[in-house]
């Protein structure tokens, strides 16, 4: 990136922003100065705590791949096609970004739970979502969908396309186009797109214990054994919260680096 | 390969109809906004006309509003001002993308591109990735890949208005080369593209055609205002010889030469009417071409006179007209610096 001009900013705006700055960083640094760190890791390696941090990988990485087999192909088509309720369409799918993750929990549990709109076809064929690790996986692909397909489709129309029209006019077939040109060129899209997904189904709490509820090694994923634990073990919870903000902080650490700084 | 087209698009008021012969380049000339890129666009499958028919061989690429064939299944490879290498790819990939969308294998499209490479004079560029490449060579390479896909039909969009000056001459001089006996439309600004590179010329003004014809009957005798913006280039064809061009009649040209062209190989000198000066007397000293000849007739050509003669044309002012008191009949020199006469290979 080249020097940047600039005519200036007036001088008081870095005091709002200093407080800013401090009401994120200052609960984070109280968090770290509560770890014991004697004990540190005794607490994150109990068995309930490698449960919990197994699952929640586990589950992330699903719910991830879900985000990319069918999140993509909407980027795909929202990005490059129009049609009539497209931008409904486009609102509706986004929904999940600004829905409160309980209400998506309640919502999930009345399309695949028992008594669920599916729920009676799915019972038929003897398959029960609810209260499953299925269930935390959709929880989570629920709500990190929005993040893969804001991410790729804003990729997407920025990339244009002209490249694809060249490779069109040299023979090369919509699929073909696809994997060879349009892919290739929004892969950092993709991958932070994917890497959001993957941070937010690994942050979950809301839909998963409405729709999956809590059972250890099945459903109880790192922040339910947080939440559970902070009634019974407040050092074991801090612990296992500082085991999370590392994560997070790996993650952004991710997703900034392949687009040189601009998230 | 004969292209046949008609075409209409409304919302842009481009109502065309031209052919192109087998082997043959076709230059379309014309303004900005006059409809010669979105012509390219209809043949090429990406610009949507409301009504029309083209094909391409007897085969058809569409016939509204029942038929439509896709751009890849066209084997009409657009080339545009901008490259638009494909920049995951390297060199050699991007030339071998045709042949691989083709269905040839892999090993079968690098042996193809590295030919093609070869043809563009540009093999030595195949490893490299279109980042590290120049504009000059990033252009080349776009050629030779548009090549590679074996294109029935060839389409350039203003290949060469986006290159450094500098570069212009020895990308034309490659252009010729590949196009010569292949179906081709380029679409230029420039009419040395069209006299060095086109059998035909179709101008376009506003969204039709106003002028098509052989590339030198257009430019010799114009019906268009484009066409007369264009024309009276003064061009001088013949052999080169020591840098100068040597017309059959005998008369030398000195001028500029890039790339410098070998002795006896045939040439063209191209100058502006305007950088040409009448003089009654020879003049003496400085590098000048200076031609004897007699004035043909004269006309109104914007503020200025053109002065024309048997060969050539001179823009001059109506006091300077009135001093040498010309008129048809009269004897003259038209002067000319060597400095302001471009030489081309023909």
């Amino acid at each position: 990136m080249s020097a940047t001009t600039s005519v200036g900013i007036p001088r008081w705006i870095y005091v709002p922003a200093a407080v800013g700055a401090l009401f994120i960083v200052l609960p984070l640094v109280a968090l770290a100065s509560r770890v014991e760190w004697s004990h540190f890791f005794s607490l994150i390696t109990s068995d309930s705590s490698v449960a919990a941090l197994k699952l929640s990988l586990r589950t992330s990485a699903l719910s991830t791949l879900l985000c990319i087999l069918f999140g993509v192909p909407m980027a795909i088509v929202l990005a490059r096609t129009s049609f009539r309720g497209q931008s409904i369409l486009r609102s509706l799918v986004l929904l999940p970004l600004v829905l409160p993750p309980v209400v998506g929990g309640i919502a999930l549990l009345y399309t695949f739970g028992r008594k669920g709109l599916l729920g009676h076809t799915l019972d038929v064929l003897g398959i029960q979502i609810a209260f499953s690790t299925t269930a935390v996986v959709l929880a989570q692909a629920f709500v990190a969908m929005p993040f893969m397909v804001v991410s790729l489709e804003g990729t997407l129309r920025a990339a244009g396309q002209r490249y694809e029209v060249v490779a069109a006019t040299l023979g090369a077939r919509p699929t073909t186009v696809l994997r060879r040109v349009t892919l290739p060129l929004v892969l950092p899209g993709l991958a932070a797109g994917a890497i959001l997904a993957f941070a937010r189904s690994l942050g979950e709490f809301g839909a998963t214990i409405t729709f999956a509820g809590s059972l250890q090694g099945v459903t109880r994923t790192l922040p339910l054994e947080i939440y559970l634990q902070r009634e019974g073990d407040p050092n074991a919870a801090v612990a296992l919260s500082l085991v999370l903000v590392v994560v997070a902080v790996l993650v952004i650490g991710l997703v900034r680096r392949p687009r040189g700084g601009q998230l | 390969m004969s292209l046949e087209l008609t075409a209409t698009i409304d919302n842009r008021d481009l109502d065309i109809s031209f052919s192109v012969a087998d082997g043959e380049t076709l230059a379309i000339l014309g303004p900005n906004g006059a409809g010669k890129s979105s012509a390219l666009g209809v043949i090429a499958g990406i610009v949507h006309p409301d009504s029309g028919r083209a094909s391409l061989d007897g085969e058809t690429l569409f016939d509204l509003p029942a038929e439509w064939r896709p751009a890849h299944a066209r084997g009409t490879a657009l080339m545009a001002q901008d490259p638009l290498l494909f920049p995951h790819l390297t060199v050699l990939d991007n030339v071998g993308f045709g042949p691989r969308s083709l269905g040839k294998s892999r090993r079968e499209s690098r042996e193809l591109a590295r030919h093609w490479l070869a043809e563009v004079d540009a093999s030595e560029l195949a490893a490299r990735k279109p980042s590290q490449l120049s504009g000059g060579q990033a252009q080349r390479i776009a050629v030779a890949r548009a090549l590679a896909a074996e294109p029935r039909l060839l389409l350039l969009d203003e290949p060469m208005a986006a290159l450094d000056i500098t570069v212009v001459p020895a990308m034309r001089q490659m252009l010729k080369r590949v196009l010569a006996d292949r179906s081709a439309i380029i679409v230029t600004h420039d009419v040395l593209d069209a006299v060095l590179l086109a059998d035909r010329v179709v101008v376009m003004e506003s969204g039709r055609i106003v002028e098509e014809g052989a590339t030198k009957e257009v430019l010799a005798r114009p019906r268009s205002q484009f066409g007369a913006g264009i024309a009276g280039l003064n061009l001088m064809r013949g052999l080169a010889a020591g840098g100068a061009v040597r017309t059959p009649s005998g008369t030398t040209i000195e001028g500029l030469s890039e790339p410098p062209i070998a002795d006896d190989e045939p040439a063209v000198a191209v100058f502006n009417p305007s950088s040409v000066a009448v003089y009654l007397t020879r003049p003496v000293g400085s590098p000048r071409n200076a031609f004897a000849t007699k004035v043909l007739e004269l006309e109104p050509h914007g503020s200025q006179v053109r002065v024309r003669t048997e060969e050539l044309s001179a823009d001059v002012t109506v006091p300077v007209v009135a001093e040498l008191d010309l008129m048809p009949g009269k004897e003259i020199f038209l002067v000319v610096k060597a400095s302001e006469v471009a030489i081309y290979p023909a």
